[in-house]
């Protein structure tokens, strides 16, 4: 009685709209943990912090069932073509989450192996600071990824379709002499490595 | 002076030198006699002296280091599994085409040491069986635990492709 008394006889809303609400409350996050980042985003996911409430607790080590990708620790140059095949593995809509300083801008490891920032090779859609940041920080992402969803989802992930241009930072690549230069390891597609022999 | 030092007098006068930090005693083979001297020696240590543990196996790089008058050198560390003792063999190398030979007919161990000691500084080994790199990618062009070489790597981080929004 007092739903139907308080509810109006009909409701006019965007398919968008419910589509993306029924969307953000049910992320099924892809677990790409590499460093002391994972295990804040194991106690994220644990009873304690219970990223549950949020309904993002179904993690899958599949990509291929997911749709939120959290990059939890640094990533190595050798890491970027497998990092990039289990971003294109996931289905559309996905999101993804930067977490750390490792993952974000490379933290303290400016070193030749390591990628300064993952947003140089995929899209990253919210940056959670810190070293390694605290569980309440990752659910503070994962709240932002909601709203994300909220205001910008629709129902058959059109909203990426018109994304045809690199959004992240300015590439580092500079002109590069013949004796520097090296091709990347691997075709990112197919995650076939070039062999070629050294002498 | 441990009577594998005078075993070892004997057999190669001339060939190596000695020195000693606290209670480490090293063998320092220079770079002229190692082609011809080292896997001898080490044999020698190896099936006589009962040095029969190759304990670890691993690079310097000397460049711009105070005194030092050779590229590189690659640190036998060898133990006696009987009584413990160990010993440091030091064989020096130099540019432009650092070259040992390689130990991996005494100790089968020594394969995949002699591949990261290759890997990451560019000391080949003659004789190995498979001289490949083994950490870094097979397309990687430098060595770099080379002094020279730059600590932010020449540009191998930025050459990756980008993946959009729109193609994933």
């Amino acid at each position: 009685m007092a739903l139907t008394g308080l509810l109006p006889d009909f409701l006019v809303t965007r398919l968008d709209a419910v589509a993306s609400l029924l969307r953000k409350h049910s992320l099924w996050p892809m677990p790409f943990a590499t460093a002391c980042c994972g295990i804040e985003l194991m106690a994220t996911a644990s009873s304690r912090y219970d990223i549950a409430r949020f309904g993002s607790e179904a993690m899958r080590f599949s990509p291929r069932q997911c749709d939120l990708m959290i990059v939890a620790g640094r990533v190595v140059m050798k890491m970027v073509p497998v990092m990039q095949r289990i971003w294109l593995q996931m289905p559309e809509p996905k999101w993804c989450i930067s977490m750390g300083a490792c993952a974000s801008s490379g933290g303290v490891f400016d070193t030749y192996a390591t990628v300064q920032g993952i947003d140089r090779f995929i899209p990253v859609d919210v940056y959670v600071p810190g070293c390694p940041p605290r569980p309440e920080q990752l659910i503070r992402a994962v709240l932002d990824i909601q709203e994300k969803v909220q205001r910008t989802g629709t129902i058959d992930a059109r909203e990426f379709a018109d994304r045809e241009t690199y959004e992240g930072p300015t590439p580092l690549a500079r002109e590069l002499g013949p004796e520097q230069t090296i091709v990347a390891p691997g075709d990112y597609r197919t995650a076939t490595r070039l062999r070629v022999p050294l002498n | 002076m441990p009577a594998y030092l005078d075993t070892l007098t004997a057999k190669f006068p001339g060939a190596f030198a000695t020195s000693e930090f606290r209670d480490n005693r090293r063998v320092l083979v220079s770079a002229e006699r190692a082609g011809e001297v080292l896997v001898p020696l080490l044999r020698c240590l190896k099936d006589e002296c009962g040095f029969d543990y190759l304990a670890e196996l691993g690079g310097v790089d000397y460049l711009n280091y105070p005194g030092a008058t050779d590229r590189y050198a690659v640190v036998y560390g060898l133990a006696n599994t009987a009584n413990a003792e160990r010993l440091f063999v030091k064989a020096f190398a130099n540019d432009p085409d650092p070259e040992l030979p390689s130990v991996v007919d005494l100790w089968r161990g020594a394969e995949w040491m002699e591949r990261e000691v290759f890997d990451l500084y560019g000391v080949r080994f003659a004789g190995h069986p498979d001289l490949r790199r083994i950490l870094m990618p097979h397309e990687f062009a430098a060595h770099p635990l080379r002094k020279d070489y730059p600590l932010r790597g020449y540009g191998e981080r930025h050459n990756f492709r980008s993946v959009t929004r729109a193609e994933s």
